[in-house]
């Protein structure tokens, strides 16, 4: 149903290994223009080091990359400049301010000084943080953080922007909101990728690859796959998956299992 | 948290042992002799025969040996001008020379008093070999005899290894128990804690209490070494060490426990360590003698815990003080500890 | 360009806004600087001493006299009984006892010498050492003058020349050892804290996914301190020079010069560092262990390295500082030029290049 979409992320058979143990075993994948695409999976399973290569933070061991239309062996610097990144730590300097942070990233990614205070104004008001303009990070509460971090981290208006477990450890209100701007971002036209192992947010993704021990082990739309395994939720759909290779039942989240026997 | 307990003491106390040493057991010496005379040779011999001296060069030219000096070859130049002997024995003015590198000014006061010492005596022998017998009186001499007590060959090390000691068993107190209070906070498990029922002073008795007994055995662990290693005397009463270090050590975790109060992040506490363990120990005595700092120096180490115990543990195993000779610094120290326990639990109490 | 000053702005912020960082930054060489200046001396001062004079006659009273007024000693007080000596020592104060023996003036006269003996509390051997031989001093010079005054006999006075330091002053050796010190300090262990802290963050991946390539990262991490490393350098000299009058007799250019080449090592140190640390206390825990307490000990800065044992002189070989002060003396105290410290000076760019070419190494296996 995507086919005459334009592709931003092409990935043809890439692994990473580590010594013997491969990460990442033989992906190949599309992510499409606006698209928000989930990249789901237990912890362990290979998410962040597929995010990371993508990101250019590691080199992958083999395998023909393509991000936002540039090359990710010879292209590196142009894909940092379209690209915006979100880590599970959020990231954001805690011992300076909230307006010094986001001059900060805008400065790095070349935005000049008008567009970074105008840009800055607008970030403020849309997250309701304008009487915060000159707190320190290590003040505001986590959700808030988050959301400026998120803010920060599309502040340059990249193509695409990765997101490396950006709901860990909030509550789920806190994640619901999250989710608000990241529809918000899409609607803007800017391709989201987003790793997760919290399965109702799969729900919230236009498509997701189901990623176990390494391998994507499926890849479409929410509807599609609870479809295809005749499953009421997401949180089903990766249980079955899970289910074909019962070896690998074994490194699963306790959290599964118990659901599992239910 | 093993290593730092048992290799850091062992390692400290070989190396600075070591190398904490001011004794003169090299001086390089360059020697212009352009006399050539018996008298000349004699001083010569003198010093070559001095273990005390090293003679790396002679010759006669003064350009040479001032360039050996510039180039920090040298730590003295000798120099005795031609006609020396002739000018002594017409009771003129001789013209013999010392220039050392001055440099390092300890270093240079002590060569010039090894050197004057050697001098001295030659002269002593011309004197009784040519003094003229038409002067009648013979020239006054004060016989000096020396004696160094405690030490008697001077060993460095006997002094070092009691105020390292000092040094290790307070850097262990301060910075573990700080770090580790501050780790807490970081953590979060401090708040944890404050949710329990468990009151305040029992928690922090409880964080306390180990490492007063890591740092008490430290202290052993480091004596043995020094008794093993270095053969250090141990003349006074352990027990009485022991006890003087157990109050020592409420003061030292009480600053420690104070410290954690003032930082949010182990960086942060270990910054404040540094800067005070730093003073501490410069102004310790560790190194020199307190006596002579200036009076506003002396003033500061009032509040200075290691002064006291580096007095009082050389005191006590050099020398073999006992409790009366120790007893107003165990009084200090009693109440520096009470003091700086009840601030800091008083602080700690507000800010966690 | 624009990018990086940004970069470098923060940097600055996160040091002016931690007053911990502060205090190590601008509160230690000003303290130190003071500490040594003031309180870390080795000049003999003020040392508590007792006499037993068994003679009490004009020779002893005149000679207790001129040893008291020396400004070396105080008499802390006469006893009475040699039995007395160990119990002033245990005490703790007093540091050297001097005895005269009885009828101390009356055989000076009679038979040309008499005895005087010190004892001396050796427990510190050092101050021990140095109080024995001045005292000695003293009392040569005391005989010397009585000589003269009943005619001289044949004897020579050699004339002593105190090169470089007149007046044998401690500075000439502490400024040159706390710039080693405070540079090493700020730049290595600063530096390395520094970056270790964003990768404890988290936030040196964001930087590193940004259009920022990583040597600009690492310059922009160091350039404050570069900065601050500077600033100290001149500030120790500056003060070194008004406060206590240590002269800078060579090129002001060579010596300042030498600093940033010598804060460039500590960079290259500190960099190599945080490569080979997850946490920012272990890169403080190995700036503590293999940066400060050798410098402090090894360097030559407290302890004259020629008097080590030879294993410990070859470690010293090893460390950085230890050339650097040698340079700095020669340039300061000296007066010489770039020829005579040529060997030094190469030394530290051998030891700049390898550290930058290993730390460059180590910074491209992690991002492989």
């Amino acid at each position: 149903m995507n086919e005459q979409k334009e592709t931003i992320i092409t990935v043809k058979n890439l692994v990473k290994k580590f010594g013997n143990f491969k990460a990442n075993d033989n992906l190949s994948f599309e992510v499409f223009k606006g698209e928000i695409f989930g990249f789901l999976g237990a912890n362990g399973a290979g998410k962040t080091t597929a995010i990371k290569i993508l990101c250019g933070l590691w080199a992958p061991t083999s395998g023909e990359i393509n991000v936002a239309g540039f090359d990710i062996y010879t292209q590196t610097e142009q894909v940092k400049k379209n690209i915006g990144y979100m880590s599970q730590k959020f990231s954001l300097y805690e011992d300076i301010t909230v307006f010094e942070n986001i001059r900060l990233f805008g400065g790095i990614y070349g935005l000049s000084r008008r567009e970074i205070a105008q840009r800055a104004t607008d970030l403020m008001r849309r997250l309701d943080l304008e009487h915060s303009r000159d707190k320190l990070i290590s003040s505001l509460p986590l959700g808030w953080r988050q959301k400026l971090a998120f803010s920060v981290a599309i502040l340059h208006k990249p193509k695409l922007v990765f997101l490396d477990e950006p709901t860990g450890g909030v509550d789920p209100v806190t994640r619901r909101k999250f989710w608000d701007q990241i529809y918000e971002a899409a609607d803007r036209g800017i391709t989201v990728f987003v790793t997760t192992h919290y399965m109702d947010e799969a729900e919230y993704c236009d498509r997701v690859s189901i990623m176990v021990d390494g391998r994507i082990a499926d890849l479409d739309t929410p509807s599609a796959l609870k479809g295809k395994y005749r499953v009421k939720n997401m949180n089903e759909v990766f249980l079955k998956i899970a289910r074909i290779k019962p070896d690998e039942y074994n490194k699963l989240e306790p959290i599964y299992k118990v659901r599992k026997f239910k | 948290m093993l290593p730092i307990i048992f290799i850091v003491p062992i390692v400290q106390l070989l190396i600075l042992v070591h190398a904490a040493t001011l004794e003169m057991k090299n001086i390089d010496m360059y020697i212009v002799d352009k006399d050539l005379s018996s008298t000349s040779r004699g001083i010569v011999q003198k010093f070559e025969s001095s273990p005390f001296y090293h003679i790396n060069h002679h010759s006669f030219s003064m350009q040479d040996a001032e360039n050996e000096l510039k180039k920090g070859n040298i730590d003295i130049i000798l120099h005795i001008p031609y006609g020396f002997e002739s000018e002594l024995i017409k009771g003129n003015d001789s013209g013999l020379q010392l220039l050392i590198d001055a440099i390092n000014g300890t270093a240079a006061g002590l060569i010039q008093s090894y050197t004057q010492a050697v001098l001295a005596d030659y002269n002593r022998n011309i004197m009784l070999k040519w003094t003229s017998p038409v002067i009648k009186e013979k020239p006054l001499s004060i016989e000096i005899t020396h004696s160094f007590w405690y030490n008697p060959e001077l060993n460095y090390q006997t002094y070092m290894v009691p105020g390292i000691l000092v040094l290790l068993v307070t850097l262990i107190g301060m910075i573990l128990t700080s770090l580790n209070l501050v780790r807490e906070k970081e953590l979060g498990t401090a708040e944890q804690i404050n949710v329990t029922p468990i009151r305040k002073y029992h928690f922090i008795t409880g964080k306390l209490f180990p490492f007063w007994i890591i740092a008490l055995f430290e202290l052993a662990f480091g004596l043995l070494i020094g008794k093993l290693i270095f053969d250090i005397p141990i003349v006074g009463n352990l027990g009485l060490l022991f006890l003087f270090a157990a109050v020592y050590l409420f003061a030292i975790l009480g600053a420690g426990l104070f410290f954690s109060t003032l930082a949010s992040t182990q960086q942060q506490v270990m910054f404040i360590n540094f800067f005070f363990m730093l003073l501490f120990i410069l102004m310790s005595g560790l190194f020199t003698p307190v006596e002579t700092m200036p009076d506003w120096a002396r003033v500061i180490n009032i509040a200075n815990p290691m002064a006291y115990f580096m007095r009082v543990n050389r005191m006590i195993l050099l020398k073999g003080s006992g409790f009366y000779d120790i007893l107003p610094e165990f009084v200090s120290v009693s109440i520096y500890a009470l003091i700086i326990l009840s601030l800091a639990v008083w602080r700690y109490r507000k800010t966690v | 360009m624009k990018r990086f000053w940004g970069f470098v702005l923060k940097e600055f912020l996160h040091i002016f806004r931690d007053p911990r960082t502060m205090l190590i930054l601008f509160g230690m060489p000003i303290v130190q600087i003071l500490l040594f200046g003031y309180v870390i001396t080795n000049e003999i001062k003020d040392i508590k001493i007792a006499i037993l004079d068994q003679s009490k006659d004009p020779v002893t009273i005149e000679l207790t006299n001129k040893i008291i007024s020396s400004g070396f000693f105080i008499l802390d007080r006469n006893i009475k009984n040699i039995n007395e000596v160990e119990d002033v020592f245990k005490e703790g104060n007093v540091r050297q006892v001097i005895i005269f023996e009885s009828g101390f003036g009356r055989k000076l006269k009679r038979e040309g010498t008499a005895n005087i003996q010190l004892i001396a509390d050796a427990s510190d051997a050092n101050t021990a050492n140095l109080v024995v031989h001045y005292t000695m001093a003293i009392i040569n010079d005391f005989v010397r003058e009585q000589n003269k005054l009943t005619g001289s006999p044949i004897q020579f006075i050699p004339e002593v020349r105190m090169l470089y330091n007149n007046e044998l002053k401690g500075v000439y050796m502490f400024i040159p050892g706390i710039m080693a010190m405070i540079l090493i300090l700020v730049s290595a262990m600063m530096t390395s804290i520094s970056i270790v802290r964003e990768k404890e963050l988290g936030t040196m991946e964001t930087l590193l996914v940004s259009p920022l390539r990583p040597t600009q990262i690492i310059l922009g991490k160091v350039t404050p301190y570069v900065a601050l490393s500077f600033i100290n350098a001149v500030t120790i000299i500056v003060m070194g020079n008004l406060v206590f009058g240590m002269p800078v007799q060579g090129s002001i250019i060579l010596l300042l010069a030498e600093s940033i080449l010598y804060i460039l090592l500590g960079l290259s140190l500190g960099i190599l560092i945080s490569t080979i640390t997850k946490s920012q206390q272990n890169a403080m825990f190995i700036s503590l262990f293999t940066l400060m307490i050798p410098t402090i000990l090894l360097s030559g800065f407290i302890f004259p390295i020629e008097n080590m044992p030879k294993i410990l002189q070859w470690l010293s070989f090893f460390i950085p500082p230890r050339w650097f002060i040698s340079i700095i003396k020669n340039i300061m105290l000296k007066g010489t030029g770039l020829m005579y410290v040529w060997k030094e000076t190469l030394i530290l760019i051998v030891m700049t290049s390898i550290f930058f070419g290993l730390s460059i190494r180590k910074f491209k296996i992690r991002l492989e």
